[in-house]
């Protein structure tokens, strides 16, 4: 059609009636804006007191202070998980002996209806154990730290992050922003992977939605907080358990953000090659975050969401963890016989073949990795209730040999393995590329894996374990 | 009504931005920078009546909602945040996309009140565009913590537009806010848009290019802002409307092959 | 412009007029966005702990640039 000519042509027109001043319009038709901005705001603002204190100011002064902000940012990450695993050891032993209580009454319900032992075995021992646990070790922990970091996020302090820590994402070639989708990565990394969209450049994006999955998800605290406990000698008062906990996981973040740096480095120096890309970031004032409506909100949210997936995946993972328990092939069952499999490969790693077939069968969700992997060790598929952390102690150390290259292997492995299922979901939805989301399954699992066997070797040979 | 240019244009330009009740319901944009609160305002006006998923072609996060007021359902689109309208990013593209083709019928406008002289930029531009804007200043309880006090009269006299104080997160001023886009929308109020001057060289320009662009577009689209826009040589604006102009004649050939069968 | 200096080399705590942007295309057009049209006035707030970014106050709003950007922005200082 002509029109669409025509439309063109007046663009040519437009030029030429300008002519030679083309140069200085675009300043000028801002500047022009800006002007009557400024005069507009000028004559409808006032002041009501003389004397303002720029609060904002005053407390960025400290929070990105040269002196104060990196130690107030450890801060702030160490009280959040400290009150999240504190927080989390009441309700959590409250859920598990409530639950326990419903399933020992499941038990006496089978056996006055007679019911088979197989039927029993799978439903209650497997399907329902399963669920008992996730709910009660994962809800307490996700409904504490999802509204805690809401808070933090509400309020404004996230910006101050990466304002403070940009010049390492500067150096690993890396977008500013990216600290910001980092953070979100902590509570789950699907949504960090979705809020890379604030990253315009595709290349700097992707190098973000590939290292995201390089700081634990909350799905993955529960087992780094266990494995940090464990190495606890005695018994200790629950509080310092906590604060030892809490460094733990904290060295484990910091460890975790390190790689992400490094990867990034890594890509941008090699895969995803190409020029930083311009970018500002705004500090907006802080605001008092809404508490009580925040609180209320991401606690019944959290808990609506632990519980519906506890039921979509958890549950099923524990019938078929019992399943795989109790039938056999050959002379050994079917847990047994995989984990064999796995075993020679998981040994280099420092693992064994239930650690590893735990995260295997734990690719739709990371919060079950530590639940199969208990009740794999348990085999027969009970739920044996750890009521402290001797029991815990006990199982890993005592009757599964784990030694301190166990655990810390398993940690390790923890922050670095593949993506969750979602995540995995959401990258090629994201990305609408197969490649890209290979690679995202890849990446971290390629490096966990090298690093889990350098260190194994280097304990071997340095007859460390 | 029948199937003249204004019924089917404006509904199935709609249609291509995935508007849900293209042709009946009243829409409202909802425009402003970023970090203004702009998510508030619409969650407080939407409660849970909306959702969220992307604008067509582009991974740009994009929320539709409605609310009810005085009996009429109002559909309200979220825009992403943006700082200008000059298509900078794929979000500035989009939001400008959506306010020049699909014609909302009105368009709000939320501005930090603690940052008043950064945002009215894009208040400005988008009143350039559209004429049904209203100005919402959110974040009032912040200005007021920090001694600020906005004569709102004065602005709304400054910009030719209604203008509503509001504090979303705590819900003050939302039913004013509701009351004034239903003004506006329902065309009980008829704002002026108080235009931007620019230099006189821009403004000869513009008086020269102007008459050409009414030629050609017709009226559908604000001719100033047009002019403008060619002048300073926007080159995705002369696309974009070269591309709804496509859409729009084959969905006219479209409904009008329909109409005869 | 000769007395221009660019905007990241002022220390923290100084005002400055914005002169001119050695910039070009989309990002000239991003800073023009932001308000640093020429004739602006930008004080320098604090640089971050380790350096970089440097964040500013431009009409009211707090803004974090690079170094590498806050060379572009060439400005002249005023008390």
């Amino acid at each position: 059609m002509n029109s669409e000519a025509a439309v063109g042509n007046l663009l040519e027109e437009a030029k030429t009636i300008i002519g030679d001043q083309q140069a200085g319009i675009r300043d000028g038709i801002v500047k022009s804006i800006y002007d009557t901005s400024e005069n507009i705001t000028k004559d409808v603002v006032s002041y009501t007191s003389a004397n303002r204190v720029d609060w904002d100011r005053k407390i960025d002064n400290i929070i990105t202070s040269p002196v104060w902000g990196f130690p107030i940012m450890f801060g702030i990450l160490a009280v959040i998980f400290w009150v999240t695993i504190a927080g989390a050891n009441y309700p959590s032993e409250f859920l598990a002996a409530q639950f326990f209580w419903v399933q020992d009454r499941l038990t006496e319900l089978f056996w006055a209806l007679n019911a088979p032992d197989w039927l029993h075995g799978f439903l209650v021992l497997g399907v329902y154990s399963a669920l008992a646990w996730v709910v009660s070790v994962m809800l307490p922990p996700m409904a504490i730290f999802f509204p805690l970091f809401t808070l933090l996020e509400d309020a404004g302090y996230l910006p101050r992050v990466a304002f403070n820590l940009d010049r390492f994402f500067k150096k690993a070639g890396a977008h500013g922003k990216q600290a910001l989708t980092m953070s979100m990565g902590f509570g789950c990394n699907a949504a960090g992977v979705i809020a890379c969209r604030i990253i315009e450049s595709p290349r700097e994006r992707l190098i973000a939605t590939l290292t995201n999955n390089f700081v634990p998800c909350n799905g993955r605290f529960p087992t780094i907080i266990a494995l940090a406990s464990l190495f606890i000698a005695g018994s200790v008062s629950v509080t310092i358990a906590s604060a030892i906990a809490t460094l733990g996981v904290a060295v484990i973040v910091v460890f975790g953000i390190a790689v992400t740096l490094f990867v990034s480095w890594l890509l941008s120096r090699t895969l995803l090659k190409g020029e930083p890309s311009s970018f500002t970031l705004e500090l907006p004032p802080y605001r008092k975050p809404q508490v009580g409506q925040v609180l209320v909100r991401s606690v019944i949210d959290r808990t609506i969401f632990v519980l519906s997936r506890a039921l979509v995946i958890a549950a099923p993972a524990g019938g078929l963890i019992w399943i795989m328990a109790n039938n056999t092939v050959g002379d050994t069952t079917i847990l047994a016989a995989a984990a064999n499999w796995l075993h020679p490969f998981a040994g280099l790693m420092g693992l064994d073949g239930y650690i590893l077939m735990a995260f295997i069968l734990g690719f739709p969700a990371n919060e079950i990795v530590f639940p199969i992997l208990i009740m794999s060790y348990v085999s027969g598929g009970t739920m044996v209730q750890m009521e402290s952390l001797a029991d815990l102690r006990h199982l890993l150390i005592d009757q599964h040999g784990w030694t301190w290259l166990t655990g810390l292997s398993t940690v390790i492995f923890a922050l670095c393995h593949w993506p969750c299922g979602t995540t995995l979901f959401t990258i090629q939805r994201e990305q609408k590329n197969w490649r890209w989301t290979l690679l995202a399954a890849i990446l971290p699992a390629g490096i966990g894996i090298i690093i889990c066997i350098t260190i194994t070797a280097l304990a071997r040979a340095l007859n460390l374990v | 009504m029948g199937l003249t240019y204004q019924s089917t244009g404006r509904s199935t330009t709609r249609e291509i931005f995935n508007v849900h009740n293209a042709g009946s319901e009243l829409v409202i944009a909802l425009a402003g920078n970023p970090n203004t609160g702009k998510s508030t305002v619409f969650n407080a006006l939407t409660g849970l009546r909306q959702h969220t998923g992307n604008w067509p072609g582009k991974t740009v996060l994009r929320a539709e909602g409605s609310f009810i007021h005085g009996g009429r359902r109002y559909t309200l689109i979220d825009l992403p945040g943006t700082y200008s309208l000059h298509a900078n990013s794929v979000e500035e593209e989009v939001a400008r996309d959506f306010l020049c083709f699909a014609k909302p019928d009105a368009t709000v406008v939320v501005v930090d009140g603690t940052c008043l002289e950064r945002n009215l930029n894009l208040a400005l531009q988008v009143m350039e565009i559209t004429d049904n804007v209203i100005v919402c200043v959110n974040l009032i309880d912040e200005a007021r913590r920090k001694k600020m006090h906005i004569n709102i009269n004065k602005l709304s006299n400054a910009l030719g537009v209604p203008v509503v104080p509001t504090a979303a997160r705590g819900g003050e001023g939302l039913s004013e806010l509701m009351a004034a886009i239903s003004d506006v929308a329902l065309g009980r109020v008829m704002p002026k848009p108080v235009l931007v001057r620019y230099s006189d060289a821009v403004e000869k320009a513009i008086a020269q290019v102007e008459p050409k662009v009414r030629e050609i577009i017709g009226a559908h689209i604000n001719t100033r802002w047009v002019a403008l826009r060619l002048i300073d040589g926007d080159t995705k604006l002369v696309q974009a409307i070269q591309r709804y102009y496509n859409d729009q004649e084959s969905k006219q050939a479209e409904a009008a092959l329909e109409v005869l069968a | 412009m000769n007395n221009s200096t660019p905007l990241n080399r002022l220390g923290n705590g100084c005002c400055a007029l914005v002169t001119e942007l050695n910039a070009e295309g989309l990002t000239r057009r991003r800073l023009l966005d932001l308000g640093l049209v020429p004739g602006t006035k930008v004080e320098v707030i604090r640089r971050s702990p380790l350096g970089d970014p440097i964040a500013f106050n431009i009409r009211g709003a707090i803004i974090a640039f690079r170094k590498e950007e806050a060379e572009k922005v060439l400005v002249v200082q005023v008390s």
